[in-house]
């Protein structure tokens, strides 16, 4: 296998090597688009171009959860949220982008907001005509929600499971609310149409590269910025807080910090994913909030192995590449197929693909890649089996608790 | 002298009817055959109204046939019938003496067509027609009827009928829509503002309904009196709406019970977060719909007792699922909370799109047996009979599930288990099997679940998704691990969120709620009735 | 990173040309079929009602190559399943168009999902059938609307409970689900109700989530404003899953047709299957096409359906013999136009007519959408509707409402040389409104 030599050595060397190749990506597969000739067998058809623009955002998207689950054990079912609402930053400016070429001719407001008697612009929507606001408010609408969602939470030490109910809660309420037409997003028809982003057609195939290439540069981007935080003092410590929450906090750390600052980074994180994601697919609607979404992430990230930060991204284009073959080819087996996934994902593979790869080549040495206690799985609360002892005693029949701190093998 | 007068009437109205049908019947044949020349409901409405006039109590059964759209034209001969369809033939009866006669391919009739503003004026003729009748519930329905459509000419009957009535209640209701006619005849304002009293006596929403038609109308005493009742009436509703509100609440917090009750024990005791709850549920509602269909075609006079007997079927069922779920996947994960879920997710999806392949995409109707259908009132609260008997069911069930974990050494040793699986396992009890039944039992709780849920919302693929995101909302805020906390979490829930909705809109109420959750959440971590435990990780 | 380049150029190049083959099937695409794609949700929360145009779609298909095709080739169907998920949608339009080259699409249900894949056929110039009754205001040039707009549903269906035959209808609840369609109809609605003089007091406007299912309050909220002396009808846009635990809870509470009829715009034959109707003799639908309608043509249509689909319990419904004129329309524009090229048919589809299942002609107009009747029936014991009204004549749908005040001015017509969807007939401008 030539690629196993790529694998064999290490994390820094196959971070180098995701970036190496997404950054070539960036470059290539526009160049074959635009300037190989269709007839060529290298040339890639726009469609192709689109269609991988927005597997490379559902990657972004997977490696930000990755970032807190793998990395610091928190499981959000709410990840797809920051994702629509920097969807809807996007979708927002790319609206006002339209100008008087909707259907009623407009220049203020936008079509469904004509139809539906808008006298005037809501408050939330001034500013968005400009991009540099707009893209502001793609990296802080999902920061500032995530930041207090997080400094609540947090600080209240929800964790584990409750945590991740709480986070599905708050998509599931945001879903509830942008279906609401009287929020003046467009309901559920959500904000289409679009025509032009900076000045340039969306529909053109040079701008579909150039998202194209935006997105494959971004995700390289994120990926450094990643493998920079896990692996330095402060990934230590996420990864500490992760395996063993009390005892990082017993020794001085404060640990609500410390989640505080990766959950409102991988916010920030889904929130790009997200504002590239919406001119590359034409439509951003409440959908995108459904909690069923965000948590066909988990399993992208589950798929490619959590913590690890090339599985999730190796997980995103896989079930996706799947996810449209299937659908094309055989549609009635795709929920089969899907959720056959899911189940053998979690028993057979339980560290994804990477996962299993570095265990199978022996080397799943590298610290930060893998959790210190092998059986502290998911980080909800578990910790090592050391420490074990110590509190069964204290439990009475009947009672339960979800910081379970003996990890019940399997029987 | 006014019962003698009275019984006097009453005995001529019978003798009238008496002497008129062998007279008359070959008039109302003459009246009935008219229905054959009917090209439009104008005409038909008018053949109607002949038929009301003749006062005849023997043309109920031809217009009560109408107005179920079964009676028939026989186009051979423009004869007319009360049909019944049967497999393939339509079966005839003479409409006025209902003796079978013969049948007849349904090629070969029309039928008679009726719209609502037909259907109302048999309605209101049979009301008339009907004031005499002997079995007092078809008496209070054309009193009811006669209160809701007042007219003038009802007042002579009516006088005649309450003479003649026994039964308190209905004399009641009698009177009222006696009082309901004067008001809208032309009889002195001394009549009609007693009138009002009575109908201001009666208080409900119909009353409301003709007091503002009197008021639009009427000016001077009465309409100030009319105006005065109302707001009488006005003010005694609005206590009611209150209350009727709290057991709009009850019942929804009934439902959400149900729906987590059978998580309450996979996830809040095993831990498990199962997400293929939501499908167990829906297996329960598949199977009560098989049940329903076995019945229909084989056994029609049991369809009273399907839910019955769909009851343990459905247990058997989601519990049988749950079982090898429990055996083929969940077994290898405990300990592993976070990646259950993604295997049940995965479990899930499986089951929705079986279900989808076996039985089709669309809703299957599975139908309410008499005793669930209909409501009943106690004094301005109208309560329906489903959604008392969901109330009853979700607390029975709730009761024999805390007497199985609290009382039986079954129960003892699912808590012992959970609690400390080593311990347990050295106390000689076989863990792995009693994981696999305590998932069966959720699973199974949760196929009742969906029994019982069959009989308020749609029966398709999809069921489950929509009670998933509600029930762990319900496990959480009440405390995990917890019975009484799904019990109180539950009704809290659904009270609150009954509450909201006439304010808030039914949107706003759930997000509402949704965000009191997450608030709820950040102040008691642990849910309303946390357990205590001194574990270090908290 | 020594020795790692000419490695991962390979890899590139491998990833090129794995990409290269999977680009090359569609290239090899045979010239002897014509490809027909079919856009109907198979799986999710539309599956429900998609499904079954699909079928209906293959059924359709299946006839045509049994007269012997289209233009001397056999149709092929490519069935595709965007799972209920709108960007997935214009990704499989895209797919459709592009990599299959499918000649004409037939697909979408939801609003929501027409919109997502719009952009999608302007840009590759490709034709879209959409089955379903919505809610206007829109004319693309290729989209041809087989649906009611809101002219040909809502409105014949209100003038009907205002007549004597209805009720003589004073009071309006009009309670839907919300999104864009109930939105739109309610505004367009609520401007006609106040046109023929009805007070704003007598209007209430109420709206619920998808999928709802307790519909306690809500239910008795109507039965509250259904008591004030006047006679009350609910106009319902309440959509698909939350329809039948509404009409559970209104047969429960008592709620006759005689005393506060519902109307309906998204319950069909389909919907009804799914519950005992046996409480609700007598509430109402407005649409274009029954089952029950007695005509050779439907019979026909519904003997063919049963056959195919193997069951003779199987519905029909007005998106079904939508689909059934659209797909007669386009094979009738592609042999006048003699070739399946999607801007020549476009051009050709205008005034072609072809016969509809309830006795009559459909016709496509220049503003893309047809002429259809109304009718209004109610609903039976058996599940089925009885048709109770009918307009005298066809009607033509009407994409820019004249009720709403923004869209009163606009035309669309297709024909050369006004080609324009949006033409404002005050400025004499193609574009819309424009500046107030």
């Amino acid at each position: 296998m030539i690629t196993g030599r790529f694998f064999a050595p290490g994390a820094d060397r196959r971070i180098a090597i995701t970036i190496f190749v997404l950054l070539a990506a960036a470059i290539i597969v526009p160049l074959l688009n635009l300037a190989v000739s269709p007839a060529s067998a290298f040339y890639i058809p726009p469609y192709m171009v689109a269609l991988t623009g927005k597997y490379l955002c559902y990657a972004l998207l997977a490696l930000s959860l990755d970032l807190v689950w793998g990395y610091c054990g928190i499981l959000s079912l709410g990840h797809g949220a920051f994702f629509a609402l920097g969807g809807y930053a996007m979708g927002m400016y790319l609206m006002r982008q339209i100008g008087s070429r909707g259907v009623y001719g407009n220049p203020v407001l936008p079509d469904f907001m004509v139809f539906l008697n808008y006298k005037e612009l809501p408050w939330f929507w001034h500013g968005f005509d400009h991009f540099w606001f707009a893209a502001l408010m793609v990296l802080a609408v999902p920061g500032l929600l995530a930041f207090v969602f997080g400094w609540f939470a947090f600080r209240s030490r929800v964790t584990g499971v409750y945590l991740s109910i709480i986070t599905q809660a708050m998509t599931y309420a945001l879903l509830l609310a942008f279906f609401r037409n009287d929020m003046g997003f467009g309901g559920n028809n959500g904000l289409t149409d679009f025509k032009d982003i900076l000045g340039f057609n969306v529909q053109a195939d040079a701008t579909r590269s150039a998202l194209f290439a935006a997105s494959a540069v971004t995700l390289a981007l994120a990926v450094f910025v990643t493998w920079a935080i896990v692996g330095s003092k402060y990934g230590k410590l996420l990864m500490a807080v992760r395996d063993a929450e009390s005892r990082t906090r017993f020794l001085g750390w404060r640990a609500e910090n410390v989640k505080l600052f990766a959950f409102t980074v991988s916010a920030v994180m889904a929130g790009i994913a997200g504002a590239l994601y919406v001119p590359q697919v034409g439509i951003i609607n409440p959908g995108e909030f459904e909690p069923s979404n965000s948590i066909e992430v988990v399993i992208w990230a589950a798929v490619g192995g959590r913590g690890t930060i090339v599985g999730p991204i190796i997980g995103a284009l896989l079930v996706n590449a799947g996810k449209s073959w299937f659908t094309g080819v055989l549609p009635e087996l795709w929920l089969f197929a899907l959720g056959g996934l899911f189940v053998a994902v979690t028993l057979l593979l339980p560290k994804g693909i990477v996962g299993m790869w570095d265990s199978w080549r022996g080397n799943a040495g590298t610290p930060r890649a893998v959790p210190l206690a092998d059986k502290a799985h998911t980080g909800a609360g578990l910790v090592s089996a050391t420490s074990k002892p110590a509190r069964s005693p204290a439990r009475n029949p009947g009672e339960w608790s979800w910081s379970d701190p003996e990890p019940q093998a399997a029987e | 002298m006014k019962i003698f007068h009275a019984m006097g009437l009453t005995l001529l109205l019978i003798l009238a009817t008496l002497s008129s049908s062998g007279a008359a019947e070959a008039d109302l044949r003459a009246i009935i055959a008219k229905f054959a020349t009917v090209t439009d409901f104008s005409q038909t409405g008018a053949v109607v109204q002949e038929l009301a006039a003749t006062s005849d109590r023997a043309v109920e059964r031809p217009l009560a046939a109408l107005a179920d759209g079964n009676l028939y034209i026989r186009m051979a001969d423009s004869m007319v019938f009360i049909g019944k369809e049967g497999d393939e033939n339509v079966q005839l009866f003479d409409p006025l003496s209902g003796e079978a006669a013969g049948e007849a391919s349904p090629d070969d009739l029309t039928q008679i067509g009726v719209n609502n503003t037909l259907r109302r004026t048999i309605r209101d003729a049979l009301g008339t027609l009907t004031l005499g009748s002997k079995d007092p519930t078809v008496r209070i329905a054309a009193a009811d009827t006669m209160f809701k459509t007042p007219d003038a000419a009802n007042i002579q009957p009516l006088d005649v009928a309450i003479a003649g009535e026994t039964v308190a209640s209905v004399k009641a209701l009698l009177e009222q829509a006696r009082a309901a006619s004067i008001l809208v005849s032309d009889q002195p304002y001394a009549d009609k503002l007693a009138a009002i009293a009575v109908i201001g006596a009666r208080g409900d929403r119909n009353a409301v309904s003709l007091l503002t038609f009197v008021e639009a109308n009427a000016s001077g005493d009465v309409k100030e009196a009319a105006t005065a009742a109302i707001a009488s009436i006005n003010s005694t509703l609005a206590i009611w709406d209150a209350g009727q509100n709290i057991w709009y609440g009850i019942s929804l917090g009934s439902v959400l019970l149900l729906a987590a009750i059978g998580l309450a024990i996979t996830f809040g005791v095993m831990g498990v977060i199962n997400m293929a709850h939501g499908e167990m549920v829906m297996l329960g509602a598949y199977t009560t719909f098989v049940v329903q269909q076995v019945i229909r075609t084989s056994f029609p006079g049991l369809f009273d007792w399907s839910l019955i007997i769909a009851l343990p079927l459905a247990f058997l069922v989601a519990a049988f699922v749950g079982l090898v779920i429990e055996r083929g996947i969940i077994r290898f994960l405990y300990g592993r909370p976070l990646e259950t879920l993604l295997a049940t997710w995965g479990v899930s999806l499986i089951l929705q799109q079986a279900v989808r392949s076996i039985f089709g995409p669309t809703n299957q109707e599975v139908g309410n047996p008499s005793w669930m259908s209909g409501s009943f009132a106690i004094g301005q609260l109208a309560i329906t009979w489903n959604r008392l008997w969901i109330l009853v069911f979700a607390l029975t069930v709730f009761a024999v599930l805390l007497y199985l974990m609290k009382r039986t050494s079954w129960g003892l040793r699912m808590r012992a288990v959970t609690a400390n699986r080593r311990m347990a396992a050295s106390m000689g009890i076989r863990t792995p099997w009693v994981d696999a039944l305590t998932f069966a039992l959720g699973s199974g709780i949760a196929g009742i679940a969906g029994v019982a849920l069959s009989q308020i919302d749609n029966v398709s693929p999809n069921l489950g998704r929509g009670y998933i995101i509600d029930s762990f909302m319900v496990v959480v805020f009440g405390g995990v691990g917890n019975l009484w906390g799904t019990l109180v979490g539950a009704f809290s829930l659904g009270i609150v969120n009954k509450f909201l909705e006439p304010y808030a809109g039914a949107v706003l109420g759930k997000i509402v709620v949704l965000v009191l959750i997450i608030l709820f959440i950040q102040k008691r971590p642990r849910g309303l009735f946390a357990l205590k435990g001194r574990a270090v990780e908290a | 990173m020594r020795g790692n380049f000419s490695t991962i150029t390979k890899m590139v190049s491998a990833s090129v040309v794995a990409a290269g083959l999977m680009m090359s099937a569609p290239a090899r695409a045979a010239d002897d079929t014509i490809k027909v794609g079919i856009l109907h949700s198979l799986s999710g929360t539309m599956a429900i009602s998609e499904t079954t145009l699909k079928d209906a779609m293959l059924m359709l298909i299946d006839e045509q190559n049994a007269k012997g095709g289209l233009l001397g080739k056999k149709l092929e169907a490519v069935v595709v399943d965007p799972a209920s998920n709108w960007p997935l949608f214009a990704e499989k339009a895209r797919e459709l168009i592009s990599k299959d080259h499918v000649a004409a699409v037939f697909g979408c249900w939801t609003s929501v999902s027409r919109k997502s894949v719009l952009p999608v056929f302007s840009e590759l110039d490709n034709i879209l059938f959409y089955p379903v009754q919505y809610e206007g205001e829109e004319s693309e040039r290729n989209v041809f609307y087989t649906g009611a707009a809101p002219n040909q549903q809502a409105i014949p269906a209100v003038d009907y409970l205002m007549s004597k035959d209805g009720g003589s209808v004073k009071r309006w609840v009009l309670e839907g689900t919300d999104y864009v369609y109930p939105r739109t109809t309610n505004k367009i609605l609520e401007a006609y109700l106040k046109s023929k003089g009805v007070p704003a007091e007598d209007i209430m406007v109420n709206y619920t989530p998808f999928g709802f299912s307790d519909w306690q309050t809500e239910v008795s909220a109507i039965k509250k404003f259904g008591s004030a002396g006047k006679k009350t009808a609910v106009v319902s846009t309440v959509n698909g899953d939350a329809n039948v635990p509404f009409y559970k809870e209104l047969g429960n509470q008592g709620i006759k047709a005689e005393d506060i009829p519902v109307m309906a715009f998204s319950v069909g034959e389909e919907e009804l299957a799914g519950l005992d109707t046996k409480p609700l003799v007598g509430h109402l639908a407005a649409w274009n096409y029954f089952e029950s309608v007695n005509t050779p043509e439907n019979k026909k249509f519904i003997a063919d359906w049963h056959k195919f689909i193997k069951n003779n319990k199987r519905t029909t419904n007005d998106p079904m013999e939508a689909h059934y004129i659209g797909f007669n329309m386009w094979v009738k524009a592609v042999e006048k136009a003699g070739t399946t090229d999607p801007d020549k048919v476009i051009d050709a589809m205008i005034g072609v007519s072809v016969p509809n299942l309830t006795g009559g002609y459909a016709t496509m107009m220049p503003n893309h959408h047809i002429t259809k009747p109304v009718l209004i029936g109610e609903i039976q014991a058996n599940g089925q509707f009885q048709t109770v009204s009918k307009t005298p004549g066809l009607v033509m749908g009407d994409e820019w409402s004249d009720y709403l005040p923004d869209s009163k001015d606009l035309i669309s017509d297709w024909r050369a040389p006004l080609s324009c969807g949006n033409f404002n007939v005050k400025t004499g401008k193609c574009g819309g409104k424009g500046t107030n």
